[in-house]
């Protein structure tokens, strides 16, 4: 699903070059459940940035789905975004002036679906998050585990490949967390590939393999255990 | 462009953020309103002046008697100039590009007028046929003075269509005959006027029947002469012409400025029309700042608006907006703004300029300035332009914005700190 090969990005500010990924490698299968853990500079945002298109990288390459991405248009990335992938945030960033199913709702307006079944596609995920009940409500409304449901469904209302999450929990507390944890699990078991950027290291240790990031190289490759594939999944694709 | 969802998507950020959205479109709509407003107000100054100005032809001089503020040879300053037949002749043989003259003489003491039981006081003017061509009538029945009446000495009578609406409330005017100090006078014609005095209440009679019946001498109050096709400065020169001529004939000096007074209404036009251009001008660059400065505010607005927005547009893009849909967002929210609210100006301008015609606004406030501000309108034209030019720089002004926030990064829109 997502092979990197020598990745290198740099950041210039003013007069400084920053050197932040250091070549690397790394190959995540589909269906898999990865975290990426580093302290704070180690380059484990740069990473999912480039992971997501949100950024581009300087030098190696990066295959997603088979297909090379090298400096493409903004246009085709958002494409290619909206078809592959989605994004839940630490911060969950939801849009303050529309209401929870309006939020979920919003990858399909840029996938052009009709707004009637837009909406009735926000209300049946929302329903599978347990938050059906609030789906008029504002986000600030809702609590932030409710909040980052909210997020979580609209990043798999496109039926994405990839789910990239940011730091999921890390504006939760630890039962919140748990919960948020298992919803992602419960995705990743209906078959998309799941990778968390994290600095916690017992969210980390939920997922399959734990990529440790270091001054902008892989330092090592944790293999943790596997969940059981042939589990029911609450969330149906 | 006419998506339906795009559009549901814009309204519902606008009526989301509705303050931000009024305090907008507030600007541009006062923008418009202003340009419109004003517009309307100088049409109408101009009118005002126009119609004013428009009594008199604009290639007439008017000559009164005045009196001599200069000592000359011998005679003491402070003689009083009296004007009579033998200037009006000389003149009318004298002057160069001379279209017509004619003179004015006064009849003194009441003139108190009457047909059967209807009486009124008119100002009773004595003239040549000729004054017709001088000031602009407008005969709505009958005829004006002619030729025969001047030569023939005949009791005839030209009058205003406010003295026939006193004299004769209820019939025709023509043919009649009306008492002037008790001797009868035949209605010829009826007109019209423009005037500076709202209250004018003119009637014309033969200025040689006049003389021989009321005056019993040859006084003139003034001659008034039009010129044919005539510069400025030609005019100039016919004016030192009259004042060397009535300086010999009366025993003035001819740079006495007190002994006649000259209206010269080509230097006058002139003047005006200058001073019409001026306030247009003035108008315009009003205007123009206006809706720059409503072009400012938005482009301001819409800056805060992308910057307000950037972490949503961030969001927006990692979800799959694409750069162009997100110019439309912001592009099309500023030219709704501006159209709608530059609509609602232009109504509100159109409509103060109604309003003020239609209830006679000026004339309720300050009576006399009423006949300077007529039908102050603001063509469609000019109306549905400046609200063209205002939604397109509107969208102008919507761009750069856009184009700013098509080039928020994901990441720098997402990062927390």
């Amino acid at each position: 699903m997502i092979r990197l090969q020598n990745i290198h990005k740099s950041y210039i500010t003013g007069t400084n070059k920053l050197h932040v990924l250091k070549g690397i490698d790394l190959h995540i299968k589909e269906g898999e459940l990865v975290s990426i853990m580093g302290s704070s500079g180690s380059g484990k945002s740069t990473l999912l940035n480039i992971l997501g298109l949100l950024d581009n990288h300087d030098d190696g390459v990066y295959l997603l789905n088979q297909q090379e991405i090298k400096a493409m248009s903004e246009t085709k990335a958002a494409k290619l975004r909206n078809d592959l992938l989605g994004f839940v945030f630490q911060s969950f960033n939801l849009i303050s002036f529309k209401n929870a199913m309006e939020n979920v709702a919003l990858p399909l307006y840029y996938k052009k679906v009709a707004r009637k079944k837009r909406n009735r596609m926000a209300v049946e995920y929302l329903d599978k998050l347990g938050l059906k009940d609030w789906a008029e409500h504002m986000p600030n409304e809702l609590s932030g585990g409710q909040k980052q449901r909210v997020a979580i469904a609209r990043s798999i209302i496109t039926n994405p490949k990839i789910i990239l999450a940011d730091e999921p929990t890390g504006a939760l507390d630890s039962k919140t967390s748990i919960e948020v944890m298992d919803i992602l699990k419960e995705i990743n078991a209906s078959g998309i590939t799941v990778i968390i950027v994290t600095h916690e290291n017992d969210i980390a240790h939920m997922t399959d393999r734990i990529i440790n990031l270091k001054d902008g190289r892989i330092e090592s490759i944790i293999e943790t255990r596997k969940v059981n594939r042939t589990e029911s999944s609450k969330i149906p694709q | 462009m006419f998506d339906r969802d795009k559009w549901q998507e814009i309204f519902s950020t606008i009526r989301k953020n509705k303050t931000r959205t009024v305090l907008t479109g507030f600007s541009v709509a006062t923008g418009i309103f202003m340009l419109i407003f004003l517009l309307g107000a100088g049409r109408g100054l101009r009118n005002g002046m126009t119609s004013v100005f428009a009594q008199d032809a604009t290639n007439s001089m008017q000559i009164y008697g005045g009196r001599t503020t200069k000592a000359y040879k011998g005679t003491p300053e402070g003689k009083r100039i009296q004007m009579v037949n033998e200037d009006y002749l000389g003149l009318k043989k004298s002057i160069s590009k001379l279209d017509v003259i004619s003179a004015m003489s006064y009849i003194p003491g009441a003139e108190t007028i009457s047909y059967k039981n209807n009486f009124g006081n008119f100002n009773v003017s004595p003239v040549h046929d000729t004054y017709e061509k001088i000031k602009n009538f407008e005969i709505l029945s009958g005829r004006f003075l002619n030729e025969k009446d001047i030569k023939e000495n005949r009791k005839v009578v030209v009058i205003q269509d406010v003295v026939k609406d006193v004299l004769f409330p209820k019939e025709t005017a023509i043919n009649k005959l009306i008492n002037i100090n008790n001797i009868k006078f035949k209605v010829v014609g009826v007109f019209s006027q423009q005037s500076f005095d709202e209250n004018s209440r003119d009637i014309y009679i033969p200025i040689t029947v006049a003389q021989k019946i009321f005056n019993n001498n040859d006084h003139l109050q003034r001659i008034s002469f039009t010129l044919n096709d005539i510069s400025v400065e030609e005019s100039k020169g016919v004016v030192q012409q009259v004042i060397y001529k009535m300086a010999d004939k009366h025993g003035f000096s001819k740079e006495d400025k007190s002994a006649l007074w000259i209206q010269n209404n080509i230097e006058n036009s002139q003047t005006f029309a200058a001073l019409f251009t001026a306030i247009e001008m003035f108008v315009w660059i009003i205007g123009i700042f206006t809706i720059a400065l409503g072009v400012i505010g938005v482009f301001n607005i819409m800056m805060i608006v992308v910057k307000e927005r950037t972490k949503e547009i961030g969001v927006r893009k990692a979800i799959g907006a694409s750069p162009a849909s997100v110019i439309g967002l912001i592009l099309m929210e500023a030219i709704f703004i501006t159209a709608a609210s530059g609509y609602i100006g232009l109504i509100a301008g159109v409509g103060l300029l109604e309003v003020i015609t239609q209830f006679d606004l000026i004339y309720k406030i300050y009576p006399p300035a009423a006949i300077y501000f007529v039908n102050p309108q603001v063509d469609l034209g000019i109306a549905v332009g400046a609200t063209i030019v205002l939604v397109v720089t509107g969208a102008l002004a919507g761009f750069f914005p856009a184009r700013k926030a098509a080039r928020i990064r994901p990441i720098e829109a997402l990062r927390d700190e």
